[in-house]
């Protein structure tokens, strides 16, 4: 385990930590106990951070852009140091009025319809991985390893016409940004930046029709786009599309492993699966945003400074009893289901119709190949810490023959 | 009955389209258009509710006309 080692916790609601194993582990319940006992938390941790826990908390942060800046999206020791508007990736960095225009132009790319033709490549990557499993006729396998950590990796390689074995390199790149709460110190050939700083000189001088030469055409008045915005936008949905999507992904087989009945009723009944979908998406949202204080102001009655660091766990709003009934219980044909796993506001999200398929397809068709499987050592399950939740490993036992 | 939309306070999450592509289309960005003008037709009704009930923006509401 490659996490950096962090002190204990004396109590979750003066000294929580996110970045610690304990909070991986137990989220959920943390978040549960919070929302009873201090709704709006804090640490001394950081630089002083806080941590809202209801719906209409988290809501009302996510859309006062006023008083709470994203440049800082990532908790960290330190503030970023990378100045408005763009900050180090626009536009999840961004504010308005910069953030509208970094976000438009990705947005064509991302609709319904658009993504409606990458349905394919995620359905031929599941099955070919899925061939795999099956041709090395193990019983166990770890589906985090093996299947759900590979299929945003090549569509975004795709996208953006990088080559697909460069995932690995990408992997241990944004795992080092959002899954290590401290920094080490890295060499500059070895980061993401250093990367994408070359494919984008060599793009510009070979345009071709993927999303890296479109936004190294797109003009601001009159004006291209900086490199460092093509750069920062880049890493932004490598970054943002990968770990996200595999830790949904990975949720989701680990809650499927643990309820036959619900797997039965996915098998069973198609017309369900939309809405499990969702409900896997706010049962086990996998993302944490933050943001940074940038005006004096309260939250829920609770007061903040500036600079302050505020993180936004939706994955808790979605767990509040006051937005939604039976919060606590996972219930695959929920139909009232306003959840915020893909955040509210002005950031909503720009790739949760690519990611919504994605775990679509992933889970359609391990169903399809494995209908029954199940947890072969649940102890050994580990939760990524940080900002991004998800089973880094799943080791899961096959039952072959008949189905459920 | 009839389908408000408030394209104001749309953040293109498509959860409208997904569930009621027969009342709700999306433009090129990915934000909602409502297709229906004036009265929801009967068999269309509870689809509308669905979509409004599930839009994480509250930007859709069934009114009476
Ligand atoms: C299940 C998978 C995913 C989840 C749960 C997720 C979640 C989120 C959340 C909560 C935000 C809001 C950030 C904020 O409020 O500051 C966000 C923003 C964003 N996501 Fe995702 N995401 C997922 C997959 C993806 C994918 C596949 C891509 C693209 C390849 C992507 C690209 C983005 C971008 C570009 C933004 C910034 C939008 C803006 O600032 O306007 N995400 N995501
Ligand atoms: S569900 Fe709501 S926010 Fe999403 S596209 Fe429809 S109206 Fe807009």
């Amino acid at each position: 385990m490659t996490d950096v080692e962090r002190p204990p916790i004396r109590d979750w609601e003066t000294d929580f930590d996110h970045g610690h194993p304990d909070y991986a582990a137990a989220a959920p319940e943390i978040w549960d106990q919070l929302r009873e006992s201090c709704p709006v938390a804090h640490t001394d941790r950081y630089g002083g951070t806080w941590l809202p826990t209801r719906y209409d908390d988290v809501s009302a942060v996510a859309h006062d852009t006023d008083h709470f800046s994203s440049l800082g999206a990532v908790v960290s020791e330190w503030k970023p140091d990378i100045p408005p508007p763009m900050g180090y990736a626009p536009p999840i960095t961004s504010d308005p009025p910069f953030h509208a225009i970094a976000r438009r132009m990705l947005l064509q790319f991302f609709s319904p319809k658009a993504i409606n033709a990458w349905e394919k490549v995620a359905r031929e990557t599941s099955r070919e991985l899925l061939d795999e499993i099956e041709t090395s006729g193990a019983s166990e396998v770890d589906a985090a390893e093996q299947y759900t950590q590979h299929i945003p990796v090549r569509i975004i390689a795709d996208m953006l016409d990088l080559p697909r074995e460069d995932g690995d390199k990408f992997r241990v790149w944004i795992h080092r940004i959002l899954e290590q709460t401290s920094s080490q110190p890295v060499e500059w050939e070895d980061t993401l930046d250093y990367y994408l700083q070359h494919k984008i000189a060599e793009r510009r001088q070979n345009l071709g029709d993927d999303l890296i030469s479109y936004l190294c055409q797109v003009e601001i008045e009159g004006v291209p786009l900086l490199d460092e915005h093509v750069r920062g936008t880049i890493a932004l949905l490598i970054i943002a599309g990968i770990d996200t999507t595999w830790s949904a992904i990975g949720a989701s087989l680990w809650h499927l492993a643990q309820n036959p009945d619900d797997r039965r009723r996915w098998v069973d009944d198609p017309a369900v699966q939309p809405f499990a979908v969702e409900e896997f998406l706010r049962f086990y949202a996998p993302v944490t945003m933050a943001r940074l204080v940038s005006e004096d102001t309260e939250i829920g009655g609770c007061p903040v400074a500036e600079n302050d660091w505020v993180l936004l766990p939706f994955p808790a709003a979605n767990r509040d009893p006051e937005a939604f009934e039976q919060a606590d219980e996972f219930v695959i044909d929920r139909a009232r289901n306003r959840h915020s796993a893909f955040g509210l506001g002005i950031h909503r999200c720009v790739g949760s119709n690519l990611a919504r398929m994605e775990l679509t397809v992933a889970i359609e068709e391990w169903m399809a190949r494995f209908p029954d499987f199940e947890l072969s050592d649940p102890d050994s399950v580990r939760w990524s810490t940080g900002q991004v939740r998800g089973p880094r490993t799943l080791p899961v036992r096959i039952n072959k023959g008949e189905a459920g | 009955m009839k389908v408000k939309y408030e394209r104001e306070a749309c953040q293109g999450h498509n959860r409208c389209y997904m569930l009621a592509p027969e009342v709700f289309d999306t433009d090129d960005e990915g934000y909602a258009i409502l297709r229906i003008d004036g009265a929801i037709p009967a068999e269309l009704e509870e689809k509308a509710q669905l979509a409004a009930d599930n839009c994480p923006e509250y930007a859709i509401e069934i009114v009476a006309d």
